[in-house]
């Protein structure tokens, strides 16, 4: 018998044995798609049209992804992808760091009411803000742009709200000292604050990262044109809507999907205690 | 359907837990054999990370023990669960359930027993009334005070009517004052129950107040057991001698305090001013406590302590004295081994 | 007092890029859709005539609408329960100190690293009769499904649309709860062990209560996801088979290809409008619906 304590506790024997028998069946099962995905990615043209559901190809072969990146010119469209996500994740951060400096250090009037009325902006979807935002970008002459694409996405009330949570944990004592010393804000934030919630950034900007790279609404709204399409708007375009092409589109998804599943398996660890830092003490 | 017998009575044979493996294996608990008997309040005293607590929880069936036996009322209950066991817990941070009301959470150990809802009711109100909280019931964890939250999870315990209590330095998050009322009540408690009690704290000033018997542990090993007198006057190890008491026994190098090859402890209360002869020390400084007064010395390199009256007259600091003590206050230990030499 | 005001400029100065972004792409974009939501215009934009208010009710009211909000409705009633019971389910189905437990919590987090997009297209070829492998799967499990395969059967077409959408979410969900466990405090599940409660009574008393808030928050982001559901029609079904049209959401009905008031920028607005008090409302019931069994620690 072992000391059955509940969760994370230790086991032994049979139910060792069950245990690993129940999760490998599960994640059999959510690992099913990816693996009958890349199965068929891996396929060769001809095997896919006369082994299409066959879950083993006969020989591996890079040949469909490479056909899959010319025809759907994913290099461009990942180019695209990469340029938009990165200026994103930059800006976000530096107007996050700002603004959350702002609320948490500084005091000024009506500070309480102009916070709520941050928190208030994540109420409002993206489904609304594209009707007009489609407008405003059209009058500002950035439809197929990369201005276009980014600016709107500068800012997060997210963003700001995660990194005030950490910097509320940074005592009072520690501002006013400097204070004393002659720091100036932007100093303090640049050599006392920032420092502080560098793990906390670090899953920002993955988070930010990955959110951009996978934006789809905005990016089918205002890009018609090759030359700035992204990557997630870009890859239907290899659904032909013959059959036999099919395995292009599966293709396409793993050539897309590659670079972020290894950028999440490399930081998984700093995702979670970034996201969790600020919210212990809270 | 539990394995408890009339005789609430904890036997422990060669107890040792280790955790990890190989070369990096930790010895919680090294050897430890011990007998709680029926109606005891036996203390495990001992310094942070001396195994008391991991006893504990083997006695409670929360860990297993790596080898020996453990038998609650002469049945072996190495590989039996805690629920059969009838042993009761208190956790040092009470471990109450934030969402349930105080009198659900009294009920919970009836309400795992399949208990009706009447029954429960009735009983979880009278260990209620028996700490006092029959106006609390109705509030949450989180509605209580400390000292509130601390009788919730007491009354949890005894309305199992278990064999034996394992409580787990229950009183060390409350403050002072309401520890020291709080170890009446656990005495009194004691008494009116009629109870086995296994208590584990670092406090020695509760383990002397509130125990029957006294095990004083470190670094996993058993280092005596006894009254809480039986302890005091005669420690078996310097350990003990300088753990229990304060200030500490003076436990003085060989060879200072009288000649020889063994260890000479004197406890403060026990040194006495002489006019010569004796050991000679400097007056380091003279702490006036109001009702005593603290001596501090340095003989030879060695810190003294001694006590003293407040009326006495107290030395000047810098005065030189010389120290003595009557033969049946030393304590004389062994340099290698750290334990008593009989008298 | 002073003092209050001297950090004013300063403060100006460090929220004023955020406040700009957000003003300009956020607040204006609410308020300016509120207006144009009277109107109703031509294909060029240019004319626009004033429905009043009374557009917004009608618009509600429409066959289209109504239409679409149930759809998304039963879509979110799908999705939900299932991912979060999923996501809960296989967090403590993970939360044993067993030797590679971390290969497994890698695995189950995987799917947040698919974007909808992605993820749509996966299970988009996995659906298709003649090159995925699930129709045959599923015919031979439930063998009165018919061929045409499950997205171009209009029965069916929803509940494939979910599937894809649980999958997809179960690595958010799985991260979040997996967190949340981690705060359980372990002497709550040893004094009830020690109480003699078996493993389902732990998980009812202790794991499900202390979860609570935070099966709160997953609920309302996953509720909020499924009314939002646009990347997931637009590529696995267009809006569904035709002509019922089961999987139209109510975001693709305003943006889609086939929308019909794709350039009418008036109806768009009232539309996206009342998706946005749909969200609201539906935000607003489960915090206050479900934050009474919610228990906050102490």
């Amino acid at each position: 018998m072992a000391a059955d304590t509940g969760a994370t506790e230790v086991l032994h024997g049979a139910r060792k044995v069950g245990r690993y028998a129940l999760l490998s069946f599960v994640a059999f099962l959510v690992l099913f798609p990816i693996y009958a995905t890349l199965m068929q990615a891996l396929k060769s043209g001809p095997d896919a049209i006369d082994h299409p559901k066959s879950l083993l190809p006969i020989n591996f072969t890079l040949d469909t992804l490479r056909a899959a990146w010319r025809i759907g010119d994913l290099g461009r469209l990942m180019v695209n992808s990469v340029i938009v996500a990165v200026v994103v994740t930059l800006g976000v951060i530096v107007t996050s760091l700002l603004a959350a400096y702002a609320f948490a250090f500084l005091d000024f009037p009506g500070k309480g009411p102009t916070f709520i009325a941050f928190l208030a902006t994540l109420l409002v979807p993206a489904e609304l803000t594209v009707v007009v935002n489609q407008r405003t970008i059209n009058s500002l002459d950035w439809i197929n742009s990369y201005q276009g694409l980014i600016v709107p996405l500068l800012a997060t009330t997210f963003g700001i709200f995660l990194v005030r949570q950490v910097f509320l944990t940074v005592p009072k004592e520690l501002r006013e000292a400097a204070a004393l010393d002659g720091v100036g804000h932007f100093r303090f934030l640049w050599e006392v604050a920032m420092p502080l919630c560098r793990p906390t950034l670090g899953a920002l900007a993955l988070f930010t990262f990955l959110g951009t790279w996978n934006q789809y609404l905005w990016p089918q709204a205002i890009i018609t044109d090759d030359n700035h399409r992204t990557i997630q708007i870009g890859l239907e375009r290899l659904k032909t809507g013959k059959i036999d092409t099919l395995n292009l589109v599966t293709a396409g998804t793993v050539i897309a999907s590659l670079p972020i599943f290894v950028v999440l398996i490399a930081f998984q660890r700093q995702l979670v205690r970034g996201l969790t830092a600020g919210a212990v003490k809270g | 359907m539990a394995y408890c017998s009339d005789v609430a009575q904890v036997r422990l044979e060669h107890i040792t837990k280790s955790f990890g493996e190989g070369a990096a294996a930790l010895k919680a608990v090294d050897d430890v054999s011990l007998d709680v008997e029926d109606h005891d309040f036996m203390i495990l005293l001992g310094p942070s990370g001396c195994g008391k607590s991991t006893l504990l929880r083997m006695i409670a069936g929360l860990e297993n023990p790596t080898s020996g036996d453990i038998f609650i009322g002469d049945v072996k209950v190495n590989d039996v669960e805690p629920k059969l066991r009838d042993v009761a817990m208190v956790f040092q941070s009470y471990a109450l359930y934030p969402h349930k009301t105080a009198q659900a959470n009294i009920e919970f150990p009836l309400k795992v027993r399949g208990e009706s809802k009447v029954d429960r009711a009735v009983k979880a109100k009278s260990a209620a009334e028996a700490l006092g909280l029959t106006e609390y019931l109705d509030r949450k964890p989180g509605q209580l005070s400390g000292g509130q939250r601390q009788r919730v999870a007491l009354a949890r315990a005894i309305v199992r009517q278990p064999s034996v209590f394992c409580m787990d330095e229950p009183l060390s998050n409350l403050d002072a004052k309401l520890r020291s009322e709080t170890r009446a009540e656990l005495v009194d408690l004691h008494r009116r129950l009629d109870a086995t009690i296994i208590y584990v704290t670092h406090d020695q000033v509760e383990a002397m107040t509130m125990g029957t018997r006294v095990a004083v542990m470190s670094r996993g090993h058993l280092q005596q057991i006894g009254t809480p007198q039986e302890v005091y006057a005669r420690p078996a190890t310097v350990f003990v001698a300088t753990f229990i008491g304060t200030p500490p026994m003076n436990v003085m190098p060989a060879g200072l305090f009288e000649r020889g090859d063994t260890l000479v402890g004197v406890r403060p209360e026990h040194l006495r001013v002489v006019p010569s002869g004796g050991l000679p020390a400097t007056v380091r400084m003279v702490e006036q406590l109001g009702h005593e007064t603290l001596v501090i010395c340095d003989a030879a390199g060695t810190r003294v302590v001694l006590r003293q009256d407040a009326e006495a007259p107290a030395p000047a600091i810098g005065a030189e004295i010389n120290l003595d003590a009557a033969e049946v206050h030393r304590h004389r230990f062994d340099a290698a081994t750290q334990n008593r030499i009989a008298a | 007092m002073r003092r209050k005001w001297r950090d004013l400029p300063i403060a100006v100065g460090m929220l004023a890029p955020s406040a700009v972004i957000l003003g300009m792409f956020v607040v204006y974009p609410l308020v300016r859709a509120i207006q144009l939501g009277h109107l109703r215009c031509d294909a060029t934009g240019k004319r626009c005539r004033d429905g009043g208010w009374g557009q917004y009710v009608d618009v509600f009211r429409s066959n289209q609408f109504q239409h679409a909000l149930a759809n998304t409705a039963r879509l979110a009633l799908m999705t939900v329960p299932i991912g979060l019971a999923l996501g809960v389910g296989l967090a403590v189905l993970a939360d044993k100190q067993i030797r590679g437990v971390g290969f497994f919590r890698t695995v189950f987090s995987s799917t947040v690293a698919t974007s909808i997009a992605v993820a749509s297209l996966v299970w988009f070829v996995l659906l298709q009769p003649q090159v995925g492998v699930l129709p045959d799967l599923f015919h031979g499990i439930i063998p009165s499904l018919k061929q045409p395969g499950l997205l171009q059967d209009p029965g069916t077409a929803l509940p494939a649309v979910a599937l894809s959408s649980i999958w997809a979410s179960l690595g958010f969900t799985f991260i979040v709860i997996t967190a949340a466990l981690q705060g359980i405090p372990r002497e709550l599940y040893e004094s009830a062990f020690v109480d003699g409660a078996g493993g389902w009574m732990r998980f009812t008393n202790v794991t499900l209560p202390m979860l609570g808030p935070t099966m709160l928050f997953t609920s309302v982001v996953l509720t909020t996801r499924a009314f939002q559901a646009y990347a997931e029609v637009a590529l696995l079904t267009q809006g569904g088979p035709e002509p019922q049209r089961p999987t139209e959401s109510v975001a693709y009905l305003i943006y889609g290809q086939t929308s019909l008031i794709k350039n009418d920028i008036g109806l768009k607005s009232t539309a996206a409008v009342l998706l946005f008090l749909v969200l609201l409302v539906l935000a607003f019931v489960q915090f206050r619906g479900l934050d009474k069994r919610v228990h906050y620690g102490s």
